[in-house]
């Protein structure tokens, strides 16, 4: 867990973002051990593939396709500093109260967990007693999970689906509306035109 | 000193969260800002899984123990939870990555200060 | 460049073990650590995998675009039709209990079509995602 920490720290203060993404990946490894100590296997499993897969993978496509070094921060960030202190120091004021850690008689261990640990050879015959509660006794939450991994899919491919629009083939805009023209550049549009008639005259 | 040693867990986990925190508070770059997020999810991840374990435990997978003394299993519930959490926190991850693929392309950068200026402007 | 054929070799090896694997643990999720999603994840880390040693046109001939987003939503309506045919059979939506001859086998039946969909949806997602992000960049 110490090791968990020192990554933390590394990836706040680095500022090339290749070497964060790299390390966020290591930290999603070193979080799956932490789960298999902690006797969650089937949550270490789907940590590694998701964490140190999938999301290592984006952030690189995306670290591809933007820019890959963070600028320097100009003033000192003392107010989140001061907020962060502040709001640990009440979850650790919160956590005075809370059961040791490990311990078998605990509130969250007592109702429904030996319920399920009992009648879930009985009810659904699988042995594997996550698998049981995902899909049948609580299978209702994974069929709300697959609408939200669904969406997801569907939102990405509407917001990246499209080919990118280059200065090439950017559309000429129609009418000069008010509100919008605070972002497009204009001198994009007469380019295209200009180095078409600059290509015409030199190979004239 | 045995109050120390028994809560540990929580105050370790305390800290990455904070970490998490103000990474998402007080960096302005986009990526980092993510990342960020995902360190704080992780941490909660991390606090939930622990409170679920019983010491002298094992995994939450059947077994035939020897007959005379139960298997003691660690808590199933927990990880039910945690499971669906991971899954709904990539899918976060990866339309907030496209956000950004898609702010970059309108405004040329992904520094946050640089968008309110380039907002700010007439 | 001379390392680019290790790779492709390595890959060419791997790849069908990868799939293997991730068949392995959809449907041995009832005995061991596994389930619908991590086998998703492998499945769909076998796809990227390919388009990212063979390039993105390979990879978008053997699982075209249109195919991908087909296999998405189907995986959500294998799910869905499950918790449904169980209300056909006259129990309560999501009741796998009535779709066999006893409570039990019903149970197994419907576990497996349920984790067999969410595998199925969570596969194409990751595979749709990675081509989209991919395709943005050419």
């Amino acid at each position: 867990m110490a090791f968990l920490a020192i990554i933390s720290l590394a990836i706040v203060r680095i500022r090339n973002l290749f070497a964060v993404v790299m390390l966020s990946g290591i930290y999603s490894l070193l979080m799956a051990s932490i789960f298999v100590i902690l006797d969650a296997v089937d949550v270490a499993f789907t940590e590694v593939a998701v964490g140190a897969g999938i999301s290592t993978i984006l952030m690189l496509g995306t670290l591809a396709l933007t820019t890959s070094r963070e600028k320097v921060p100009m003033h000192t960030p003392l107010l989140p500093l001061i907020v962060t202190f502040i709001t640990g120091a009440m979850l650790v004021y919160g956590t005075w109260d809370m059961p040791a850690f490990g311990d078998a008689s605990a509130p969250a261990n007592l109702h429904v967990a030996p319920y399920y640990l009992e009648r879930s050879m009985v009810d659904t015959g699988v042995p594997n007693v996550v698998t049981a509660v995902l899909a049948s006794y609580r299978g209702y939450d994974t069929l709300g999970e697959l609408t939200v991994i669904f969406t997801a899919g569907i939102g990405v491919l509407l917001l990246l689906g499209r080919r990118r629009e280059t200065p090439a083939n950017k559309p000429e805009p129609k009418v000069a509306s008010n509100g919008g023209s605070g972002r497009s550049d204009p001198g994009k549009n007469p380019a295209p035109n200009d180095d078409s008639s600059a290509a015409k005259d030199g190979a004239a | 000193m045995d109050f120390l040693v028994s809560h540990y867990n929580y105050w370790i986990f305390i800290f990455l969260m904070m970490l998490g925190f103000y990474v998402v508070v007080a960096r302005g770059n986009l990526v980092k800002k993510i990342i960020g997020l995902n360190i704080f999810q992780a941490s909660v991840f991390l606090l939930y899984i622990s409170i679920g374990k019983i010491f002298g435990g094992t995994a939450p997978i059947l077994i035939d123990g020897n007959g005379t003394d139960p298997v003691i299993y660690s808590n199933p519930l927990p990880h039910v939870l945690i499971l669906t959490a991971i899954v709904v926190g990539v899918a976060t991850t990866a339309l907030g990555l496209s956000l950004v693929v898609r702010i970059n392309e309108a405004y040329g950068t992904i520094e946050e200060d640089e968008i309110s200026e380039m907002d700010l402007e007439p | 460049m001379r390392h680019h054929v290790i790779l492709r070799v390595v890959a060419k090896l791997g790849i069908p073990f990868i799939m293997l694997y991730a068949l392995y643990v959809q449907f041995h999720g009832d005995f061991g650590p596994g389930g619908g999603f991590q086998a998703g994840v492998i499945f769909g880390a076998a796809f990227i995998l390919y388009a990212l040693i063979f390039g993105l046109d390979n990879a978008l001939k053997v699982a075209p675009m249109n195919v991908v987003i087909t296999f998405i939503s189907l995986g959500l309506l294998l799910f869905a039709g499950v918790g449904v045919a169980a209300l056909f059979y006259g129990g309560q939506f999501l009741d796998y209990g009535v779709l066999a001859n006893d409570f039990v086998s019903g149970q197994h039946l419907g576990i497996l079509l349920v984790e067999l969909g969410v595998g199925i949806t969570v596969a194409a997602v990751m595979i749709a995602i990675f081509f989209t992000f991919a395709d943005r960049g050419r």
